[in-house]
C-alpha cells in the first residue's frame, strides 16, 4: 500500500498548496461584525470601500481603471448609476440607465468648462427608468478639469450633491497622486538617461595625449590606438536603447583597456575569466566599464608599482556574477559608504555611485554593487545581474563572429 | 558481473563530472586573448550540451528495456524523443530566445506581464522537474543493484548527494562543458559496446528473428524469480524448477506446465531449455505496487501509441532543463542552428538503444520475467561477450549510465532550484539557492524510495505528458497568437496541465489497475493537450479586455531578427 499512499500524498500536496494560495488571495479584512457602535461600523465600511476604489485610480484615469473603480464608488455613494468621464467621452457607466450616456455627455460641457458642479433633470422616455436626476462633480488635478463624476438618482437630493462633490474631491486626490507617480517615473527615466554614458573627460584627454605620443615614434601603433578610441567612443555615444549585452560591454572594456595599456605599459596586467553562458545577459549600458576605470584609477594613478586587475563573470543559475578586483590602494570603507550614500561628492569617484544607482533602479535595491575594500588592501566590486528582468532587453547589436 | 570494474568506472565518471564542472576551461586569460575569453557558446557546443542534458536514464536504459519486453512498437519512444526537437525548432526555438526569457516562468512574465501566471508556470516547472527526476533516481538505484547487488535506494542516494553537493556549492561553473562532455561520454559508452555486440552477433551466425513473438531462449538458462508472478503459457512448457510453483514445492524437479496461468513464488529458480518460448509474466500478487502503463498499452495499443507520440512531440519544449540552455545561444538564429545540431546528435544516439533492445530479445529474453528489463543494456556485454572484455565493456556502459543520471539530474535540479529560489522562497541569495537545491532533490528522492518501480521510460513519458499539456499551449499560443490573455493562459495551464498531473499521479498510485480508464490515465496527452489548448483559447476569447497592452511590441520582438529590431527601434 505504500505506493498508493505516497501517490496520494503527491496528489494532495499541490491541492493543499493551491487551496492555501487561493485562500490567501481571496482573504478579506476581518468582518467588523461585533466591533463598535453602528456608526463606527458604517465609518469602517465606508473607509474600506474607499480604500478598495483607490488602487485602480492610482494608475490614472483610463477606461479600464474607471471601470474598476466606478463599481466601488457607486457603492460608496449608494446611487442607482454612476459614471466617470474624461473631457471627451464617458469612460465607465456603472448601474442602470446606460441610455443616458449621450445626454449626460452633452450636459457636461458647461461644468467641465467652468469647473463647478451642478445638478440637472434627465429627460427620459422610458417609463421604468429609475433615473430622473443627475449630479455632476468635476475631477480637477492642479486646477485643471480632467473629467467628471456623474451620480444619477430618482430624485433631487442635497445630500447626494454634497456627497458627490466630496467623492469627486477624493477621486481628484487619487488622480493627483497618479500624476505624481507618473512624474516620478519620468524623473527616473530622465535620471537614467542623464546617468548613462558619462565617460570621463580625463580619459579622453589622456587617451589623445597617449596617441599623440606615438604618432611620430610608432605611427602604426598610433593608428591602431585611434581605431580603438573610435570604437570605444562610438559605443559610448550610441543612441539606441538603454541596455546592452555583457558581450558588448566586455568588448568596450577591451577597447578601453587597450588605450590604458598604451599609457601605463607593462605596469598593468589584466586577467579575464568569463563563463560563456552569461555573455548574452542584458545589462544597463556602460555599467561595468566605469568599474574597470575605477580599478585602474585606484590601482595605477599616483604610484609607480605594478598592478593587477582581474575581471570574472560567473554563471550562478538565474544570475550572472561579475567581479572586478584590483590590488591597488583601496579605500577607507567609511568614506566609500558616504560617497555611495551621496553625502559627500567624490573627487572623481562618480563612476561607482552612478553605477550603483542605475543597477538599483533597474534591478531593485537588492542588486546594488557589493564593494569589499580597506586602505592598502585593493578593492573587490561584485555586481549581480539577473539573466531575466522584465523590461530589460538589449537593443540587439550582435557582433557577427 | 564483475564489480572490480564497475565500481571504479562509476567513481571515475562521478569524479570526472565534478572536476570538469569545477575546473573545466576555468583558465584565466590575459587581455591579449580577449576574443578567445569572450567567445560565445557556438551552436555545436551548445547542441552537445543540450543533448547531454537531455539524454537521461530513460534514453540510455529505458528504451532498450521497453523494446526488449514489448517489441518494435516501442520504437516510437526514440522517434518521439527526437521529433520533439523538430517541433521545438519550427515553432519555439528562435522566438523563445528572442524573448530574453531564461526560464519558463520568465517567458510567461515576458509575454503576459502577469505575476500570477508566472507563479503558476513556476509551480508546473517544479512539478515536471520532480516527475522527471524520479525515474533518474530510480534508474540509478536499479543500475547499482543489478551491477553490484547494492540495496535498491543506494544508487539514487549517490546521484542525489553528488548532484546536490556540486550544484549547491556552485561547482557547475562550466556547465556547458560538463554537459557536452557527458553527451560524448554517453555516446561512446553505448557505441563502443554496441560495435562489439554486433560483432559477437555476427560471430554467432547472425541469428534473426529478434522480434519473433514470443521470444525464445537460445540456450539453456536458469532464471531466478525475484517477485512472485503469474506466468501465462500459450503452449505446454517443460521446466526444471527449484522452489514453489502453483503452491507445490520442487527441488531440481522437472515440471510439466499445461497451457494457462501458473503462479510462481518469489525465490523460485526455473531452468529453461534451448528453444523454449519465453512465457509472459503478469503482475501476480504484488498488486499494491505501481502497475505500469504497459497494461494500458496492451489493451489499447493504438491509443497508447498516439498518446505517447503526442506527449513526446509536444512535451520536449516544456522541459525546464532544456529551455534554460537556449539562453546560452547569443541570438535567435543561433538558437535555431543549435536545435538542428541537437536533432543530428540525439538522432545518432537513438540509433543505438534499439540495437540493445533487439539483441536483448535474442540473448537475454528472461529479463521480461524478472522485471529488470531496464537493465538489459547493462547485462548484455557480460552475456554476449563475457570474460574480461565483457567486464570492461559492461563497466563502460555502467559509467555511461551514471553520466546519464548525473547530467539530467543536475540540469533538472538547477532548473527546479532556480524556480524555488526565485518564486517560492522568501528572498533571493546564495543561501536560499542551496536550500532550494536541497528541496528540489529531497522530494523526488523520497518519492523514489516510496513509490514502486515504474519502467523508467514510462515514468519519463508521464513527465512529458504534463509538460505537453501545460507548457506547449503556453509557448505555442504565447508565441503565435496575439489574443492570448493572462486569465486564458492560467486557466489553460491549470486545466490541461493540472488534469494531466492528476492522471499521472493516479497512474503512479496504481489507480485503477485496468480498463479503459486506466489507459486514459496512463497516456493522458491525447485528451489533456487538446483540453489545455481549448481552455486557453476559449478563456482568452472570453476575456478580450485583458490582452496585455504591449502585445504587439512583444510579439514583434519575438519574431523579428535581432538586427532588424535594432533598426525598427531607431
Amino acid at each position: 500500500m505504500s505506493g498508493f499512499l505516497a501517490g496520494l500524498c503527491v496528489a494532495v500536496l499541490p491541492l493543499l498548496a493551491a487551496g492555501f494560495w487561493l485562500g490567501r488571495r481571496t482573504a478579506r479584512p476581518e468582518s467588523l461584525g461585533g466591533l463598535g457602535t453602528p456608526v463606527e461600523h458604517a465609518t469602517f465600511q465606508t473607509l474600506h470601500t474607499a480604500s478598495l476604489a483607490a488602487p485602480p485610480l492610482r494608475a490614472g484615469l483610463t477606461e479600464e481603471t474607471a471601470r474598476k473603480s466606478a463599481r466601488r464608488l457607486r457603492t460608496l455613494l449608494g446611487t442607482d448609476a454612476l459614471c466617470l468621464t474624461d473631457r471627451e467621452a464617458v469612460l465607465a457607466w456603472d448601474g442602470a440607465g446606460e441610455h443616458h450616456r449621450d445626454e449626460v455627455l452633452g450636459r457636461l460641457v458647461g461644468p467641465l468648462e467652468i469647473g463647478r458642479g451642478e445638478a440637472f433633470r434627465l429627460r427620459c422616455d422610458e417609463p421604468d427608468c429609475p433615473l430622473r436626476w443627475a449630479v455632476v462633480a468635476p475631477l480637477t488635478v492642479d486646477d485643471r478639469v480632467h473629467g467628471a463624476l456623474v451620480a444619477c438618482a430618482p430624485r433631487e437630493s442635497a445630500v447626494l450633491v454634497r456627497a458627490a462633490a466630496e467623492v469627486a474631491r477624493w477621486v481628484s486626490v487619487q488622480l493627483e497622486l497618479a500624476d505624481l507617480d507618473q512624474s516620478r517615473t519620468r524623473l527616473i527615466e530622465a535620471e537614467i538617461k542623464a546617468l548613462r554614458a558619462q565617460i570621463s573627460p580625463h580619459f579622453i584627454f589622456n587617451s589623445l595625449a597617449v596617441i599623440a605620443s606615438f604618432v611620430r615614434t610608432d605611427p602604426e601603433r598610433a593608428r591602431e590606438l585611434l581605431l580603438e578610441f573610435a570604437d570605444f567612443i562610438r559605443y559610448s555615444f550610441r543612441s539606441r536603447g538603454d541596455f546592452t549585452t555583457l558581450a558588448d560591454e566586455l568588448h568596450a572594456i577591451d577597447h578601453y583597456l587597450a588605450l590604458v595599456r598604451a599609457r601605463f605599459g607593462d605596469r598593468l596586467s589584466v586577467t579575464l575569466q568569463i563563463a560563456p553562458e552569461v555573455l548574452p545577459v542584458a545589462l544597463p549600458f556602460l555599467c561595468l566599464q566605469p568599474l574597470v576605470e575605477n580599478a585602474v584609477k585606484h590601482g595605477l594613478e599616483g604610484t609607480a608599482d605594478k598592478r593587477h586587475i582581474s575581471i570574472t563573470a560567473q554563471d550562478t543559475g538565474a544570475e550572472a556574477l561579475v567581479v572586478i578586483e584590483d590590488d591597488g590602494a583601496g579605500m577607507d570603507p567609511e568614506l566609500l559608504r558616504r560617497i555611495l550614500a551621496g553625502e559627500i561628492s567624490p573627487s572623481g569617484g562618480i563612476g561607482l555611485s552612478n553605477v550603483d544607482d542605475r543597477l538599483r533602479q533597474v534591478y531593485g535595491d537588492d542588486h546594488g554593487l557589493v564593494i569589499e575594500t580597506a586602505v592598502g588592501a585593493g578593492m573587490k566590486i561584485t555586481a549581480r545581474l539577473p539573466k531575466y528582468q522584465p523590461g530589460v532587453h538589449s537593443a540587439g547589436r550582435f557582433p557577427r563572429q | 558481473m564483475n564489480q572490480n570494474y564497475v565500481v571504479p568506472a562509476v567513481a571515475l565518471v562521478v569524479l570526472a563530472t565534478v572536476l570538469v564542472g569545477a575546473f573545466g576551461l576555468r583558465i584565466s586569460r590575459t587581455t591579449s586573448d580577449f576574443y578567445v575569453a569572450s567567445r560565445t557558446v557556438g551552436p555545436r557546443l551548445n547542441a552537445a550540451a543540450i543533448s547531454g542534458e537531455y539524454l537521461s536514464a530513460a534514453s540510455f536504459l529505458g528504451i532498450a528495456g521497453l523494446v526488449l519486453v514489448q517489441g518494435p512498437d516501442m520504437l516510437w519512444y526514440p522517434v518521439g524523443y527526437t521529433a520533439g526537437y523538430l517541433v521545438l525548432l519550427l515553432f519555439v526555438a528562435a522566438p523563445l530566445r528572442r524573448s530574453g526569457a531564461y526560464t519558463l516562468p520568465d517567458f510567461a512574465e515576458a509575454r503576459l506581464a502577469s505575476h500570477p501566471v508566472r507563479r503558476l508556470a513556476g509551480a508546473f516547472v517544479v512539478g515536471v522537474g520532480w516527475l522527471y527526476l524520479l525515474p533518474q533516481l530510480q534508474g540509478a538505484g536499479l543500475t547499482l543493484t543489478v551491477l553490484t547487488g547494492a540495496p535498491d535506494p543506494l544508487g539514487g542516494i549517490i546521484v542525489a548527494v553528488v548532484v546536490v553537493a556540486t550544484v549547491a556549492a556552485g561547482g557547475m561553473r562550466s556547465i556547458t562543458f560538463v554537459q557536452a562532455f557527458q553527451y560524448w561520454l554517453k555516446l561512446t559508452a553505448l557505441l563502443v559496446p554496441a560495435l562489439f555486440l554486433v560483432l559477437a552477433w555476427q560471430g554467432d551466425g547472425a541469428p534473426r528473428g529478434a522480434f519473433a513473438e514470443p521470444p525464445a531462449f537460445r540456450d539453456h538458462r536458469v532464471v531466478r524469480i525475484d517477485e512472485s508472478l503469474d506466468l501465462k503459457l500459450s503452449r505446454r512448457l517443460d521446466v526444471t524448477a527449484t522452489g514453489a510453483v502453483d503452491g507445490r514445492r520442487y527441488t531440481e524437479q522437472r515440471v510439466d506446465l499445461a497451457p494457462g496461468v501458473h503462479h510462481v513464488e518469489r525465490g523460485t529458480r526455473l531452468a529453461f531449455g534451448k528453444g523454449d518460448r519465453v512465457p509472459v509474466a503478469d503482475g501476480g500478487d504484488n498488486s499494491d505496487m505501481s502497475t505500469s502503463p504497459e497494461s494500458g498499452s496492451e489493451e489499447r495499443p493504438l491509443y497508447a501509441t498516439y498518446g505517447l507520440i503526442l506527449a513526446t512531440f509536444l512535451g520536449t519544449m516544456g522541459l525546464p532543463h532544456v529551455v534554460v540552455r537556449f539562453y546560452t545561444s547569443p541570438h535567435g538564429v543561433a538558437a535555431r542552428r543549435t536545435t538542428v545540431a541537437v536533432l543530428a546528435l540525439i538522432g545518432a544516439f537513438y540509433l543505438l538503444p534499439p540495437v540493445y533492445g533487439a539483441l536483448g530479445r535474442l540473448y537475454a529474453p528472461e529479463l521480461t520475467l524478472t522485471g529488470d528489463a531496464d537493465a538489459a543494456v547493462l547485462l548484455l556485454p557480460d552475456r554476449m561477450i563475457g570474460g574480461i572484455g565483457g567486464d570492461l565493456l559492461g563497466a563502460l556502459v555502467a559509467g555511461g549510465a551514471f553520466a546519464a543520471f548525473l547530467s539530467t539530474a543536475s540540469g533538472l535540479t538547477m532548473a527546479v532550484a532556480g524556480v524555488l529560489t526565485q518564486d517560492v522562497l522568501p528572498s533571493r541569495g546564495v543561501r536560499h539557492f542551496r536550500l532550494g537545491t536541497l528541496l528540489a532533490m529531497a522530494v523526488p528522492l523520497a518519492a523514489s524510495v516510496l513509490v514502486g518501480g515504474l519502467p523508467v521510460a514510462d515514468a519519463v513519458g508521464l513527465a512529458f505528458a504534463v509538460s505537453a499539456s501545460s507548457f506547449c499551449p503556453l509557448l505555442v499560443l504565447g508565441i503565435w497568437w496575439r489574443r492570448l490573455t493572462p486569465p486564458g493562459a492560467a486557466a489553460g495551464m491549470l486545466v490541461g496541465g493540472g488534469s494531466a498531473f492528476v492522471a499521472v499521479t493516479a497512474t503512479m498510485a496504481a489507480y485503477p489497475g485496468t480498463g479503459t480508464l486506466h489507459a486514459l490515465l496512463a497516456w493522458p496527452a491525447l485528451w489533456s493537450v487538446p483540453l489545455g489548448f481549448l481552455t486557453m483559447v476559449l478563456v482568452s476569447l472570453a476575456t478580450p479586455g485583458r490582452v496585455p497592452a504591449e502585445t504587439d511590441a512583444i510579439l514583434a520582438r519575438f519574431h523579428l531578427p535581432e538586427e532588424l529590431r535594432a533598426e525598427v527601434k531607431a
